[in-house]
C-alpha cells in the first residue's frame, strides 16, 4: 500500500527542507496520508498504545535512573529514597512499575489479535517476526528492571532465570557464570542489569521502526482479512485512525492511572519490599504476572524425555513456546486470514486462549500435585495448537464465503439493504 | 574484464584475500574478548576463600548454614535414625546415581557412605543450593524429611540426594576436610 506520496511542501521551511532531508514527507505519508483499512476496529488501536507505553517507559526510566543507584550495598534503599525523599518519586515508579504491566497487557492483546485475526500470513510473515523479536526484548528488558529494586523476589527470580541457562550442557554453566558475573548473583550481576535494563529499550525503538516500516509496506490486515482492493477500501490514517487511536489511548489511560493511583501494588508482589537476602529463598517465588504462562510451561515438564532431563526440558519448553510463534507463518496453512470466517479455528483458537489464561493461572500456584498435571494438559494443547491443529485445520476445515470487497461488506452491515444512509454523517467511513 | 577462464591454482591474488581475511577476522576477535570477558568474575571474586567453620555446637538433628563463596553451604549433624533411612535406600531408587562429591572420584555412587566423610558420618557438609534452578531448598522438610526446595517442589532425603522433583542431580558436596574434630574447613 505504498503508493505514490500525496504530500505537496507548501512553506517555505518545507521546501527547503524538501530538497535536503524530506523528513516531512516522510511523517506525512507515514501518519497522515497513509491509507487504513475502513474496517478496522478497536483492536488495532493497540499498535499506537504500546508505541506510547514505550515512550512513557523510556520517559519515567530516564528521570528513574537520575535517582536510583546500582550498587548491591544502596539499590533497595535507593528505590525506598525515591519512593519517600524524592519529589514527585512515589508517582515516577509506580508509572514506571506499573507501566511494565500495561506494556504487557497491551502487547498480549495486540499478539492474540494477530493470531485471531491471521495478521502473520502473507505477506506479513516478516512483520510477525520483528514483533516476536520486540516481544523477546520487551521479556529481557522487564525482567532486568524488576531485578533493579533489590528486594527478595528480584534476586531470586534472577537466580532463578539465569539458572536456565545451566541446563545447556557443557558450555551453560560458563554462560551462566558470564552473565552473572560471579559463582551467585551479586553486585556485578546487578550492575550490568542496570546497564542492559538502560540499553535494551533503545533496541526495541530500533525494532519497533522496522516493525511499523514493514506494515507500511505490506499495509495493515484488517478484521475481514481480505485485501484492500481500490481507495475506496481505505481511509487516511489522519483524521481517521489517529482519532479513533487517541481515543482508545486515553480509555487505556484510566486503567493505568487507576492501577497507578488506587492499585500501585496489585500487580507486585510484597516479598520484593524486603531487601535481598542470598541465604534465604522466599517460600514461593513467582515471576511478575505476565511471565506465568511460560513459568508454568517452564514447570510442567517434570519428566526425563529421553536423553533431555526434566530441566533441560522444562528450559526447552520455555524458550520453544515463545520461539514457535516465530513459525507460525508457516505452521498455519489455511489461506484464509480472519477467524470469523474459519468456524473450526474459531472453536481450537478460544480453547487456546482459555489455555493460556489457565496456565497464567497455574504458573501462580506452589508447584504441586494436581496443578502440575492441569499444567501439562494446557501446555500439551499449547504446542499441539501450534504443531497439530493449525497446519492440519488449514486441510480440514472449510472456510465461509468470503466478502468481494472491505466496502461491500461494510456498506451491507450498514443498511441491510438499501435505503437512506441515516448513519452517513455520523459514520463517515460508511458512506 | 571479460576473463572467462578460471585458473586451476590459486592466484597471488586469492592468497592475499583470504591471508588478509584471516587477520582481520583475529583481529576483530582480539578486540571482542575484553569487551566478552569482561562480564567474566573479576579478581575479587576469583580470589575464593576458604572458610573454616566450627560444628562443635551443633547439636543431633540440628543444621546450620554457612555463606562460602556466595553460597549457602549447608552443615547438619544427622540423628542415627537419619542416616539408617538415607543407607537403607536401594541405589536403583536414586534420580540421580552418582555421589557428587568433590572430595571423592567423580563417578563413586551416590550411597549415603560416599556422601558423608568416614569416621564422622552424622555431619553431612553440602552447596545449599537447589540444582535444579537454584533457590536455596528448606531443612528437614519434605517427603524424605531431607530438604524441600518451594520454588518448584524438589524434595531430597536426608543424604541430599535428589528424590522426588525437577532438580536433575543431588546437591553438591564441596571439598571440604577436618581441621581438628570440631573445626571444618570447607574450599
Amino acid at each position: 500500500m505504498s503508493g505514490h506520496s500525496t504530500y505537496k511542501p507548501s512553506t517555505g521551511v518545507e521546501k527547503w527542507l524538501e530538497k535536503r532531508l524530506p523528513i516531512v514527507r516522510l511523517l506525512h505519508d507515514t501518519a497522515v496520508s497513509y491509507p487504513t483499512p475502513r474496517n478496522l476496529n478497536y483492536f488495532w488501536t493497540f499498535g499506537g498504545i504500546l508505541t506510547v507505553m514505550l515512550v512513557a517507559q523510556i520517559l519515567t526510566g530516564v528521570v528513574l535512573a537520575m535517582h536510583y543507584a546500582a550498587d548491591t550495598r544502596v539499590a533497595f534503599a535507593s528505590v525506598e529514597a525515591i519512593m519517600r525523599d524524592v519529589n514527585w518519586g512515589w508517582l515516577l515508579r509506580y508509572l514506571h512499575a506499573n507501566g511494565a504491566s500495561m506494556f504487557f497487557i497491551a502487547v498480549y492483546i495486540h499478539i492474540f489479535r494477530g493470531l485471531y485475526f491471521g495478521s502473520y500470513k502473507e505477506p506479513r510473515e516478516l512483520l510477525w517476526i520483528l514483533g516476536v523479536i520486540i516481544f523477546l526484548l520487551m521479556m529481557a528488558t522487564a525482567f532486568m528492571g524488576y531485578v533493579l529494586p533489590w528486594g527478595q523476589m528480584s534476586f531470586w527470580g534472577a537466580t532463578v532465570i539465569t539458572n536456565f541457562f545451566t541446563a545447556i550442557p557443557w558450555i551453560g554453566e560458563p554462560i551462566q557464570t558470564l552473565l552473572i558475573g560471579g559463582f551467585a548473583v551479586d553486585n556485578p550481576t546487578l550492575n550490568r542489569f542496570f546497564s542492559l535494563h538502560y540499553l535494551l529499550p533503545f533496541m526495541i525503538v530500533g525494532v519497533v521502526i522496522l516493525h511499523i516500516w514493514a506494515l507500511h509496506v505490506v499495509g495493515q490486515n484488517n478484521p475481514l482479512g481480505i485485501d484492500v482492493k481500490s481507495e475506496k477500501d481505505t481511509v487516511p490514517f489522519t483524521p481517521y485512525a489517529t482519532s479513533k487511536d487517541a481515543f482508545a489511548m486515553v480509555c487505556f489511560f484510566l486503567v493505568y492511572a487507576w492501577f497507578v493511583f488506587y492499585l500501585p501494588n496489585f500487580l507486585g508482589h510484597p516479598d520484593n519490599y524486603i531487601e535481598a537476602n542470598p541465604l534465604v529463598t522466599p517460600a514461593h517465588i513467582v515471576p511478575e504476572w505476565y511471565f506465568l504462562p511460560f513459568y508454568a510451561i517452564l514447570r510442567a515438564i517434570t519428566f526425563d524425555i529421553g536423553p533431555i532431563d526434566s530441566k533441560l526440558g522444562g528450559v526447552l519448553a520455555m524458550f520453544g513456546s515463545i520461539a514457535i510463534l516465530a513459525f507460525l507463518p508457516w505452521l498455519d496453512t489455511s489461506k484464509v486470514r480472519s477467524g470469523n470466517f474459519r468456524p473450526l479455528f474459531k472453536i481450537f483458537f478460544w480453547i487456546f486462549a482459555v489455555a493460556c489464561v489457565i496456565l497464567g493461572w497455574l504458573g501462580s500456584r506452589p508447584a504441586e500435585g494436581g496443578y502440575v498435571l492441569a499444567a501439562q494438559i494446557a501446555t500439551a494443547y499449547y504446542f499441539a495448537y501450534f504443531l497439530i491443529i493449525l497446519p492440519l485445520l488449514g486441510f480440514i476445515e472449510t472456510p465461509k464465503p468470503l466478502p468481494t470487497s472491505i466496502t461491500e461488506s461494510v456498506l451491507k452491515k450498514s443498511h441491510g439493504g438499501g435505503g437512506v444512509p441515516a448513519g452517513a454523517a455520523a459514520s463517515p467511513e460508511k458512506r | 574484464m571479460a576473463q572467462t577462464q578460471t585458473s586451476a591454482e590459486p592466484t597471488r591474488r586469492d592468497f592475499l584475500l583470504l591471508a588478509t581475511g584471516a587477520m582481520g577476522a583475529v583481529g576483530i576477535g582480539a578486540v571482542a574478548w575484553p569487551l566478552i570477558d569482561q562480564m567474566n568474575p573479576d579478581a575479587s571474586t576469583r580470589a575464593l576463600a576458604a572458610i573454616e567453620v566450627d560444628v562443635s555446637s551443633i547439636e543431633a538433628g540440628q543444621a546450620i548454614t554457612v555463606q562460602w563463596r556466595g553460597k549457602p553451604v549447608f552443615i547438619r549433624n544427622r540423628t542415627p535414625e537419619e542416616i539408617e533411612a538415607a543407607k537403607a535406600v536401594p541405589l536403583d531408587e536414586l534420580k540421580d546415581p552418582i555421589a557428587r562429591n568433590a572430595n571423592i572420584d567423580g563417578a563413586a555412587p551416590a550411597t549415603d557412605e560416599n556422601r558423608s566423610t568416614e569416621g564422622n558420618e552424622a555431619l553431612l557438609v553440602m552447596v545449599g543450593v537447589c540444582t535444579h534452578l537454584g533457590c536455596i531448598p528448606l531443612g528437614q522438610q519434605g517427603d524424605y524429611g531431607g530438604w524441600f526446595c518451594p520454588c518448584h517442589g524438589s524434595h531430597y532425603d536426608t543424604s541430599g540426594r535428589i528424590r522426588t522433583g525437577p532438580a536433575p542431580e543431588n546437591m553438591y558436596v564441596p571439598v571440604y576436610s577436618f581441621v581438628s574434630d570440631t573445626r571444618l574447613r570447607i574450599g
